[in-house]
């Protein structure tokens, strides 16, 4: 089971990760045959077929025959996930189906869905190798060079902000709070795919568990919002908690060139992007003291039309429809946006304050995300062509 | 692309009279609980059986599915199914090609799911890479009479240059006393009334219509509903609204043609040419004050309905549908004023629900009757009923007016070349 303090959101971007990964496509009926292997899980046992395959999709026909709830995995040498299915209750079948290239890899069943589970060696070889569009990997080369470079540009306005709390300076730790965010914000789904860094620097208030503490547990830029906005005051705490912070995101910005990133990935972490302000920023509940939502609003938008511009080439090609009311709806939510803001150009990031929308403007914030989000759940369809 | 989007393949779009390839939510019961848990990969003499067929046979043979297709549009003359979701939306695109589109992916939708089948492509079974077109949580239930009828409110007559086609008998309700409307629980350019015997079919439909029309239309305000307060079916007990009484007797039969052209259908010549078997809704959200009413003694209720609790007859007689006798009961009993014969004859078709939405804070329940009545002209329908019930009807102690919204019905959709709306946009 996932770690409960994952954001939803965290978790779907890890999935689309395993989907774009395994890039099975097409109808499962259609496939099968000389690449299907059979696993017979039991409480103590992994059994499996063959552990010869050939490289392209291949399928596991999995039949659990024990008497605990298991869950099988296909594995890279280096534990890495290929394809995963859970939750395969006793005396139950499921399949799995991945796109695999040749090299080794490990089956592994895991009884009780704990532990490293009972782990089986396959090979694969020849076959076809699977051919990707090389514009697709510019694409997601350019996207993990935005990535670094927001993480690095990052950093130094992290910096003005935690001198600021270490300063006990509160005017100046507020102004600089939400351009501290940007970056992160931009590249979330990335972010957040590094699941151990997500919950020490956004986790908000409501996030905590039962049992937690809210003053020792509760670090990251929320914590420090509240103490600027609700608290009015900058304590011994706070300012220990800007300096983890600085050692947090440094930690992202050594890892955020490592993130698993596949055109489907980018293009499904686009649409979470939205999901994002959907569910948190439209409600007012992620700046909930600092009401500095529209800034996290906008930057959730450009990181998205960031990916979606990547990958435009190769989806108008597939998708002309798409890709024509893609671009008329994230226009149109920028114009939205830009209704609300209070200084500077096009591009400025000075915004209301969110608890100054009323409701009425709220839900048509909402309506302009949902407008978007919607043709936007459809580009990954679109990014591996294969139009229904 | 998904048809849902492009919506000119019509080819690959199964109704009730062709064959289909996908894959029923009634097909899907022969298979059992493994065949949904399986998805595709089901054992493979399942599949034979459920997909070489004819797939809407079942469908249609198991009595759960209402005809899409028709003169009329259905859920109007319908029996009463006992549940509802009712949507208005907002038209967010000032594309009318677009807005044209729309209407045509829905209807083809509508068509789809009021036969029991799945929107587009399916639940399941689709690129791993795309979110289903169909949000799946309707699988293995039957058609369940799903009706869903499509309404055009007058705030659409503003856009795209149909000012001149708004039908005069689609007025703007006037302020009646009492009324405390809330704006965001109101109006709207467009209705669709989802009625079903399964609330979650219902809620399927709605959704799934929404969802299709994310960036072309946006809901305004929703409402479920539960308990039909009204028959349509002759001979059938009238339910009970949430008072306990039964109220809506005399409601005109669904099965009696002429009292529907003569109260109910738009006729040829009574307006603009594109409505001609269409009709006139009026939906009104009624709050019921309960615990108030819960105190007050059953003598009064049953004068201030003009009807006996148990029974429904009417003062002094015996039965529920014996003809009343209006001047027996107290000058404002709720019978007397809403009685045809108190109002010069106007007589409205009532489909409405009862509904609750939880407690409203202050520990009341939310509750009352999600009201809506068909008529072939407002003015001559609603209007005066209304006007003589805000005015004296002694059950306003206990109710108020909260929402309310007006819209006019296109006839049906003839055949699966035709749309929702084809006559009003052509």
């Amino acid at each position: 089971m996932r770690p409960v303090r994952l954001s939803a959101a965290t978790a779907i971007a890890a999935a689309a990760a395993l989907t774009a990964v395994t890039g099975c496509t097409e109808k499962s009926d259609a496939k099968g045959g000389g690449n299907t292997v059979e696993v017979t899980a039991t409480d103590d046992k992994c059994e499996v077929s063959k552990t010869k395959l050939s490289a392209g999709h291949v399928e596991l026909a999995i039949e659990n025959k024990g008497s605990k709830v298991t869950e099988v995995y296909l594995l890279f040498p280096d534990d890495r996930i290929v394809s995963e299915r859970e939750n395969i209750g006793p005396g139950t079948k499921q399949k799995l189906t991945a796109e695999v290239k040749s090299g080794s890899y490990q089956i592994a069943c895991k009884p009780g869905m704990k532990g490293d589970g009972i782990r089986q060696k396959v090979t694969v070889s020849g076959g076809k190798a699977v051919k990707r569009d090389p514009r697709l990997d510019k694409a997601v080369a350019d996207y993990r060079a935005y990535a670094q470079e927001q993480a690095d540009a990052t950093l130094p306005k992290v910096k003005l902000f935690t001198d600021a709390v270490r300063k006990g300076d509160i005017e100046a730790a507020k102004k600089t709070y939400a351009n501290s965010r940007i970056g992160w914000e931009r590249t979330e789904p990335v972010a957040e795919s590094f699941g151990d860094i997500d919950p020490k620097v956004d986790l908000r208030e409501d996030g905590l568990e039962e049992g937690q503490d809210l003053e020792k547990d509760w670090t990251g830029w929320h914590r420090l919002e509240r103490s600027l906005w609700q608290d009015k005051k900058i304590g011994e705490r706070d300012k220990e908690l800007a300096t983890q912070l600085d050692k947090d995101l440094k930690d992202w910005q050594n890892r955020v060139g490592k993130a698993v990133i596949t055109p489907t990935s980018m293009a499904n972490g686009a649409k979470e992007l939205l999901d994002e302000v959907a569910t948190g920023k439209v409600t007012g509940e992620e700046e909930r003291y600092s009401h500095t939502d529209l800034v996290d609003f906008k930057a959730n938008v450009e990181g998205a039309e960031k990916a979606y511009g990547l990958l435009k080439a190769v989806a108008s090609e597939n998708d002309p429809a798409l890709t024509k009311e893609l671009d008329k709806q994230f226009a149109a939510l920028d114009k939205l946006l830009g209704k609300y803001r209070t200084g500077g150009g096009k591009d400025s990031y000075t915004f209301k304050s969110y608890e100054k929308l009323g409701k009425a403007d709220v839900k048509e914030l909402q309506n302009g995300v949902n407008a978007l989000a919607e043709p936007l759940s459809k580009l990954a369809a679109a990014v591996v062509g294969k139009s229904k | 692309m998904t048809e849902i989007t492009s919506g000119t393949d019509g080819a690959s779009i199964p109704d009730e009279d062709t064959n289909s390839a996908s894959p029923s939510r009634r097909s899907l019961l022969g298979w059992g609980g493994a065949g949904l848990a399986l998805g595709a990969a089901v054992t493979g003499g399942a599949v034979a059986v459920g997909r070489s067929g004819d797939e809407t046979v079942p469908a249609a043979s198991a009595g759960g599915a209402v005809a899409f297709h028709g003169r009329h549009q259905a859920g109007i003359a319908t029996a009463v199914q006992d549940r509802l979701h009712f949507a208005a939306f907002d038209v967010k695109t000032d594309d009318r090609e677009q807005f044209v589109q729309l209407l045509k992916d829905w209807t083809k939708a509508a068509a789809r799911m009021t036969a029991g089948h799945e929107v587009g492509e399916g639940a399941y079974g689709g690129l791993a890479e795309a979110p289903p077109d169909d949000t799946g949580e309707a699988l293995g239930l039957k058609p369940s009479r799903l009706t869903l009828t499509i309404g055009f409110g007058p705030s659409l007559f503003e856009k795209f240059g149909l000012k001149d086609r708004r039908p005069e008998a689609l007025v703007d309700l006037p302020k009646f006393p009492g009324d405390n409307l809330d704006k965001s629980r109101g109006g709207g350019d467009i209705c669709v009334q989802a009625c079903a015997d399964d609330p979650q079919v219902a809620v399927h439909a709605i959704r799934n219509l929404a969802r299709i029309g994310f960036g072309k239309v946006a809901v305004r305000w929703s409402q479920l509903g539960f308990g039909k307060t009204s028959s349509t079916t002759p001979g059938a007990q009238t339910p009970r609204n949430l008072f306990g009484f039964k109220d809506g007797t005399r409601n005109v039969s669904g099965e009696d043609n002429s009292a529907l052209a003569k109260h109910v259908w738009v006729g040829e010549k009574d307006g603009p040419e594109w409505m001609a078997g269409g009709s006139y809704l009026v939906a009104r959200r009624i709050r019921m004050n309960v615990e108030t009413w819960d105190r007050t003694p059953l003598g009064e209720q049953e004068d201030i309905f003009g009807r006996d609790k148990r029974e429904g007859a009417p003062v002094g007689k015996a039965k529920e549908h014996d003809e009343p006798f209006l001047k027996a009961m107290k000058p404002e009993a709720h019978v007397r004023l809403a009685h045809p014969d108190s109002n010069d004859g106007a007589t409205i078709l009532r489909r409405g629900y009862s509904f609750t939405d939880g407690t409203d804070g202050l520990g009341r329940l939310d509750a009352g009757l999600f009201f809506l009545a068909y008529q072939k002209d407002v003015r001559t329908g609603f209007i005066p009923v209304q006007r003589s019930l805000a005015r004296a009807d002694v059950l306003n102690e206990y109710i108020q007016h909260v929402g309310s919204a007006v819209f006019a019905i296109p006839p049906g959709v003839r055949d699966k070349d035709d749309w929702w709306g084809r006559a009003l946009f052509s």
